[in-house]
């Protein structure tokens, strides 16, 4: 029986980070299985907003990665980056670079990943550190994010209206 | 972009855990500080501290009731960030609810593995 969903937790540690993270009911060897397989992310990145037509992973130091998915109305989306430190089932570094529209005002050479897998007990927790050059970036990068969200917040976030009132 | 400064003030304001859940309590209706002390179970001078960075980006309002000062929660500035917090948390979430389900296919081929 799958557990009983749980949201992401997001935070802004600092003036440069966003922080995910979120625990899994499988050993930190599987998350990592699920998180670097092609065929595997082609399962979930899509976010249930349409389907991953694009997920390549060449997963060695230097490798690239690249990912696609598009929206049910046609809208594509894709980023892609570069790995740069790899310890099997326990850390991932990668540069990640949305190829969208520049972001804001500023040049745009992505972000710094670090995704973390820490078991314990049988159970993973994943911390996805996302790392900006400079807070611009990154607020850039909050804005630009918060503008597409627009599109489908009013589905999303009804309960969130409804106590900010 | 005048705006972005402001508004990037406020995500810092709003993102961390404490002050979200001081948001979430104030969400419900306006409260004095140590109703606050209360619900979040910290020491009042956190709490207070808190407060003040809630009220320099504009997320908070305060207002004297005789000897006590209410605090209330000030929507309208703070609703967007807000969404765009829960609406980059969906997503991640129904990634990782997806996730759950490939995990789950995993466990059991490789329980499957281990009986053959």
């Amino acid at each position: 029986m799958p557990v009983s969903s749980q949201t992401a937790t997001v935070t802004l540690p600092t003036d440069e980070q966003i922080l995910i993270t979120r625990e899994f009911d499988a050993p930190s060897h599987l998350v990592f299985q699920a998180y670097t397989t092609p065929e595997l992310v082609r399962r979930w990145w899509h976010a249930n907003r349409g389907r991953v037509t694009v997920a390549e992973i060449d997963l060695r130091v230097g490798g690239k990665w690249r990912y696609v998915s598009v929206t049910e109305d046609g809208f594509e989306v894709a980023f892609h980056g570069e790995y740069r430190e790899i310890i099997p089932n326990e850390r991932l570094v990668s540069t990640e670079v949305y190829e969208g529209a520049p972001v804001g005002d500023y040049p745009y050479e992505g972000t710094l990943n670090t995704a973390t897998f820490a078991e314990e007990d049988g159970r993973t927790t994943l911390a996805i550190l996302v790392e900006a050059p400079s807070r611009e970036i990154r607020d850039a990068i909050i804005e630009s994010g918060m503008e597409a969200g627009m599109q489908d917040a009013l589905d999303l976030l009804e309960g969130v209206a409804s106590s900010l009132r | 972009m005048a705006r972005a400064a402001t508004t990037a003030d406020a995500f810092n304001a709003v993102a961390e855990p404490r002050r979200r859940q001081i948001l979430d309590a104030l969400a419900v209706g306006e409260r004095p500080v140590n109703e606050l002390v209360g619900l979040l179970g910290i020491a009042q001078p956190q709490v207070s501290k808190h407060l003040r960075v809630l009220r320099e980006v504009g997320a908070v309002d305060v207002r004297s009731d005789g000897r006590r000062r209410l605090y209330r929660l000030n929507g309208r500035a703070l609703k967007p960030i807000h969404d765009w917090v829960r609406s980059y948390e969906q997503t991640w979430s129904e990634r990782f609810d997806q996730l759950d389900a490939v995990l789950e296919d995993l466990k059991q081929k490789e329980e499957g593995d281990a009986s053959e």
